[in-house]
């Protein structure tokens, strides 16, 4: 049945494929491993954000706990990383080349120099040595945070993965959005007294996420049932409830540690969740030959109409 | 001039002396289906085996090329509506694309082109990243069990280095995979193409072997009877970082909008 309850004169074949085998071979990214480090490294993104920001508006309680929110992120999305490799002793062959071509190597570089960076700021904001150097380390680790957040959303499009290629345009919005949520309601638990900033940070990353995911799926058409169905569905309808549900607690947690707590951990579960999705509903789009040839054939026959 | 050059017989050489490009042209409609390419690409890359399952595809128990099958036989049995069967074979490999997404992802410089225009895997720099992976449109290289870095075909980079064709290739007793200067081969493909038209075979076209293509022509290429997806093959494939630069440009602005976003953020109090 088409649209509208009309009959379709003739119904639209299943692409053919081989055996049902799918055409590609799918990643082979570890979970939670790569989710966990695609989850982290916006977390850790949009904390420094918030540090660079709070420095300026001097907001020292916000800055401190954000510098170390960040470090601790970084840390755990590198060993993610480092752990998902194949050959995890072979880490440092990641910098034998600069390459704008591979999202993998510049991503690399990023962490390289936003790693040390983060860890100066932490480090000379707990313990009040080198001043200079912190303030220099904050606005290098704020200066790389949006590329840090968005570099994985290029990584994840720049295969032939067909849920992912196709969402190149919106998944880097999801990502910055998820990882700006994340971030503000961790801060907002670690800093209540200067609050302010993260809380609305939570909302509106949430809202760009939200945004960017509705969108994402509108324009996927076929492809969206990636997102949609199975393991993936579960995964974004997760974090579509969550998030909300943390910016709402967030901001209503300001005087009420227990909601606080509760709406920070669901900003950043919801976050984690999304990550869980998007990277599910890659693995299920690669699976699924139909969606490798359908979109391919489609565009051999629109160029010609023989 | 590297010293192993001179070791290239003439016809691999262009009239400076260079290498010419090289690569395969597998013409289907002569496959048998025997495996001696399967079998001699594994004993000479020393390849494991990728486990004895059977899976009722015809005699096709390999599936799809990976890390541990470099050159796959696809058996495809076809019924017409008269009754009549069809029994399509065909021995898939590595396409070497002139724009490869594997190679270009790799951040390691693991993958690299070597002066016979092949595309190859130094496994002593592959660190398992497993970027390459999912880069691939044709779903040809895979991460080996166990060893946890990425192999795929080398078109045999040690023989034909040597001025030796590779391995399946010589041993293809029906000639179904030709390995030659690729645009000889092209010329030759195209010739075929005209033959079996003429002979009746209307099906007959080839797969990989313009340049024109998503992927800039491919360096292993196909003559095959019926659609590529029917044996597995992607109809269109067009490499993912043709669109890299928008991807790029797309993630800067995002990038900013959260930078905005976090400065609005410090708009008030609180």
């Amino acid at each position: 049945m088409g649209r509208g309850g009309e009959q379709r004169m003739v119904p639209r074949a299943e692409p053919r494929s081989y055996y049902g085998e799918p055409v590609l071979n799918g990643p082979v990214w570890k979970v939670p491993d790569v989710p966990a480090y695609l989850f982290l490294g916006g977390l850790a993104a949009g904390s420094s954000l918030l540090a660079a920001g709070a420095d300026l508006t001097g907001r020292q309680v916000l800055s401190q706990r954000t510098k170390l929110a960040a470090l601790a992120a970084i840390s755990g999305s590198t060993i993610a990383l480092v752990h998902d490799l194949g050959r995890p002793a072979r880490f440092l062959n990641m910098l034998r080349t600069f390459k704008p071509t591979s999202p993998m190597s510049m991503g690399s570089w990023v962490l390289a120099a936003y790693g040390p960076a983060a860890g100066a700021a932490a480090a000379s904001s707990v313990t009040g040595i080198a001043p200079r150097c912190g303030v220099a380390a904050t606005a290098g680790a704020a200066a790389l945070s949006p590329v840090l957040a968005t570099y994985t959303a290029v990584l994840l499009a720049n295969t032939a993965v067909p849920a992912w290629h196709e969402a190149h345009r919106e998944l880097p919005y999801v990502f910055a959005g998820s990882g700006a949520a994340a971030a503000g309601g961790l801060a907002a638990l670690l800093a209540p007294g200067e609050a302010g900033p993260a809380r609305r940070l939570a909302a509106m990353g949430w809202a760009v996420e939200a945004a960017a995911v509705w969108r994402m799926e509108r324009r996927l058409g076929s492809l969206a049932t990636s997102y949609e169905q199975g393991r993936a569905g579960r995964w974004m309808r997760a974090g579509e409830v969550l998030a909300p549900a943390g910016v709402l607690a967030t901001v209503l947690g300001r005087r009420r540690p227990a909601l606080r707590v509760g709406g920070g951990a669901a900003l950043m579960a919801a976050s984690l969740c999304t990550r869980f999705g998007v990277f599910e509903a890659g693995r299920a789009s690669a699976a699924d030959p139909a969606q490798t040839v359908g979109p391919q054939r489609e565009r051999l026959s629109a160029h010609s109409p023989t | 001039m590297a010293p192993y050059l001179s070791e290239l017989p003439v016809g691999w050489l262009q009239p400076d002396g260079t290498p010419r490009r090289m690569g395969f042209f597998t013409d289907t409609s002569v496959c048998i289906g025997c495996k001696a390419c399967e079998v001699a690409c594994k004993q000479w890359n020393g390849v494991p085996d990728d486990g004895f399952t059977f899976t009722g595809y015809s005699y096709d128990n390999t599936v799809g090329l990976g890390a541990d099958t470099w050159r796959h036989v696809a058996f495809i049995e076809q019924t017409a509506p008269a009754g009549d069967v069809r029994w399509l074979m065909s021995s898939d490999v590595c396409k070497h694309c002139t724009e490869a997404a594997c190679l270009d992802v790799c951040p390691t410089g693991s993958l690299f082109r070597t002066d016979l225009g092949t595309v190859v895997v130094q496994e002593d720099i592959c660190n398992g990243c497993g970027y390459c992976i999912p880069a691939c449109p044709f779903g040809v290289i895979d991460q080996r069990t166990g060893d946890g870095r990425a192999w795929k075909c080398t078109l045999c980079h040690d023989r034909t280095s040597s001025g030796l064709e590779p391995a399946c290739a010589q041993a293809c007793p029906t000639d179904s995979i030709q390995f030659g200067p690729l645009d000889e081969l092209r010329e030759r493909a195209a010739a075929r193409v005209d033959a079996l038209h003429e002979r009746g075979v209307g099906d007959a076209r080839l797969y990989g072997a313009s340049p024109d293509d998503g992927v800039g022509g491919a360096g292993a290429f196909f003559l095959l009877l019926d659609d590529p997806e029917v044996y597995g093959l992607p109809p269109d494939p067009v490499v993912t970082t043709r669109r890299l630069g928008a991807m790029w440009r797309r993630a800067a602005a995002a990038g900013a909008a959260m930078a905005a976003v976090v400065a609005v953020a410090f708009v008030g109090g609180g």
